[in-house]
């Protein structure tokens, strides 16, 4: 799924019930990180649940990075998912420049981005941008 | 509203509903739905009488304390020096000298940890604690062993989540220098045999600190009857302000201990040759406290007391029971900590769902529970599990919220395939 027909996905779903089932839905989709890639090199520190984060710099001018990721948790899965339809095959000037916490407005889940040490989620989006940061530098 | 409304019904119990009444924050709407707030374990909601008691402090008469001969300072003495007696009530603590300030438990642990414990430690000395001790009763210890060269000794729990008193004795042995031990387990619940834990340390003369940051608020607390040395809690967790908390320790021995913190408000003398220290609890309260804070946190007390922990108690047993045989009903869901003796809290986790995506969608329906490893990361790894859901209760918590509550675990099966 683009992030256009999510966004429009959502829009049409006014209910919060439903949302998060779309959510949890694409929690489920999301390929899962193999157990290997699972390991604390790559965790992202959180308290609720696990976030697992992996990158590969694609060549080329510019280069694209590719994220992968995990989590022992659906909806942040779901979230993952949503984060990496922004953020994956991406060039570190368009990591920069995506307006994440617009995107989740339009989503209705700007909630899930308050930033909180404890949340591994929040924790992982701040790591792609520091990745992309180191990148474009 | 009127604090001075009856908390009690005519048969003798509380009358939640007038309890209810006094907590502003719980008055409202989350997410569209009437609050149910079950996370008491990690912080308990404040009555009308403790947020009005520190704001009429700063509105009235703030000031610093044991410093000033004027009016304001001698009021805002007096009124801080009276929480002690409070509290000694409340813990039917021996003397009033004995009741120290602290910013909650963590602090009076360390505090026991570096003052007390660490220059007694030689290399091989060891200090036992339990497999259900809340990090902060664990991570203190191990930075002492850590310095010293101590070893950490902990006592394994069954599957229930209960220890064993064969286990205790066991591993109370020559080398033992202290006993650090949880009261009431803020991830399964456990009520521990405190009393009985004390009298096998005793036997060797090893002196014993009792975490009652989950069972002060719960249940009556009898120091003298524990028969511990040192006693911690949080201010926070008894409907009191956040940023106070208590060490109760036995006079003889807060006597003996070096301060911990050096500063103001701590001293008898300074000379830049040396300075003598103020005795206890002065000596542990170096600087500027959380004046009206503890000041609060004495009418947080004198509620407490009002409402009378065993009727507390008696109440939040029959939410418990209620609520393990609403849980234990719902397929797929599994109690973590079943326990014979259990107090405040209920922790579970389910097949089909994480305990974040359950405490998320609990949110939802206006539903406030724990997700996590609850600060008991070696309790998770006892059990297999990453983290649990917790319900924690409090006094105003009522059967229909329970209701909710499995209610709404009943949708979580729904949204998740269950």
């Amino acid at each position: 799924m683009q992030l256009d027909d999510l966004v429009e996905n959502f829009e049409f779903l006014d209910d919060w019930e439903e949302r998060y089932r779309l959510l949890i839905d694409l929690g489920r989709q999301l390929p899962e990180l193999p157990a290997e890639a699972q390991i604390e090199e790559n965790r992202v520190e959180g308290c609720t649940s696990n976030v697992w984060l992996i990158h590969e710099v694609e060549p080329g001018h510019p280069p694209r990075l590719v994220f992968r990721a995990d989590s022992d948790a659906f909806i942040v899965k779901g979230l993952i998912a949503i984060i990496l339809m922004a953020y994956s095959g991406r060039t570190p000037e368009e990591i920069q420049t995506t307006d994440i916490k617009g995107l989740f407005e339009k989503l209705g889940l700007e909630h899930q981005l308050t930033p909180n040490r404890r949340n591994g989620f929040f924790a992982m989006v701040e790591r792609i941008r520091e990745i992309a940061a180191k990148e474009a530098a | 509203m009127s604090f001075a409304e009856p908390l009690q019904t005519a048969a003798g119990g509380l009358d939640v509903q007038a309890v209810r009444r006094q907590f502003p924050v719980l008055d409202q709407q989350v997410n569209g739905h009437p609050l149910v707030y079950l996370d008491n374990g990690a912080t308990a909601q404040k009555p009308e009488a403790v947020i009005e008691a520190e704001a009429r402090c700063y509105r009235e008469y703030y000031a610093n304390i044991h410093r000033g001969v004027h009016a304001l300072s001698q009021r805002s003495t007096a009124a801080f020096e009276a929480v002690r007696g409070k509290v000694q009530r409340l813990l039917n603590a021996p003397q009033e000298k004995e009741i120290i300030f602290t910013r909650g438990t963590t602090e009076g642990i360390n505090l026991v940890a570096y003052s007390y414990l660490r220059p007694k430690l030689q290399p091989g000395d060891e200090i036992l604690i339990t497999a259900m001790e809340h990090h902060s009763n664990i991570v203190p210890w191990q930075i002492l062993c850590e310095q010293t060269g101590a070893k950490l000794v902990v006592i394994p729990i069954s599957d229930a989540g209960e220890i064993s008193l064969d286990d205790v004795e066991d591993r109370i042995g020559p080398r033992t220098r202290f006993v650090g031990v949880v009261h009431v387990s803020n991830a399964l619940g456990t009520i521990n045999p405190v009393k009985e834990i004390v009298e096998l340390a005793h036997r060797q003369d090893v002196p014993v600190l009792v975490d009652g940051a989950q069972s002060v608020p719960h249940m009556p607390v009898d120091v003298q009857d524990l028969g511990c040395d040192f006693f911690v809690f949080s201010g926070h967790k008894l409907y009191g302000p956040t940023g106070t908390g208590v060490l109760w320790g036995r006079y003889e021995l807060l006597r003996a201990m070096p301060p911990w913190h050096g500063g103001g408000d701590m001293i008898r003398s300074v000379t830049f040759e040396k300075t003598e220290f103020a005795d206890p609890p002065a000596r542990f309260e170096a600087g500027t406290p959380n004046i009206a804070g503890v000041i609060a946190l004495g009418e947080a007390v004198d509620w407490f007391l009002g409402l009378g922990p065993s009727a507390v108690a008696a109440h939040e047993a029959d939410l418990l029971g209620y609520a393990t045989e609403r849980l234990r009903a719902i397929p797929g869901l599994r109690l973590i900590g079943t326990a014979r003796e259990r107090a405040g809290l209920i922790s579970f986790v389910m097949d089909d769902a994480h305990p974040h995506d359950i405490g998320t969608i609990l949110d939802g329906y206006g539903i406030a529970v724990r997700a996590g490893h609850h600060c008991a990361q070696p309790v998770m790894q006892r059990y297999g599990v990453p983290a649990t859901a917790r319900a924690s209760f409090g006094v105003y918590n009522t059967r229909d919220e329970i209701d909710r509550l499995a209610e709404g675990i009943l949708k979580v099966r729904e949204l998740f395939g269950g």
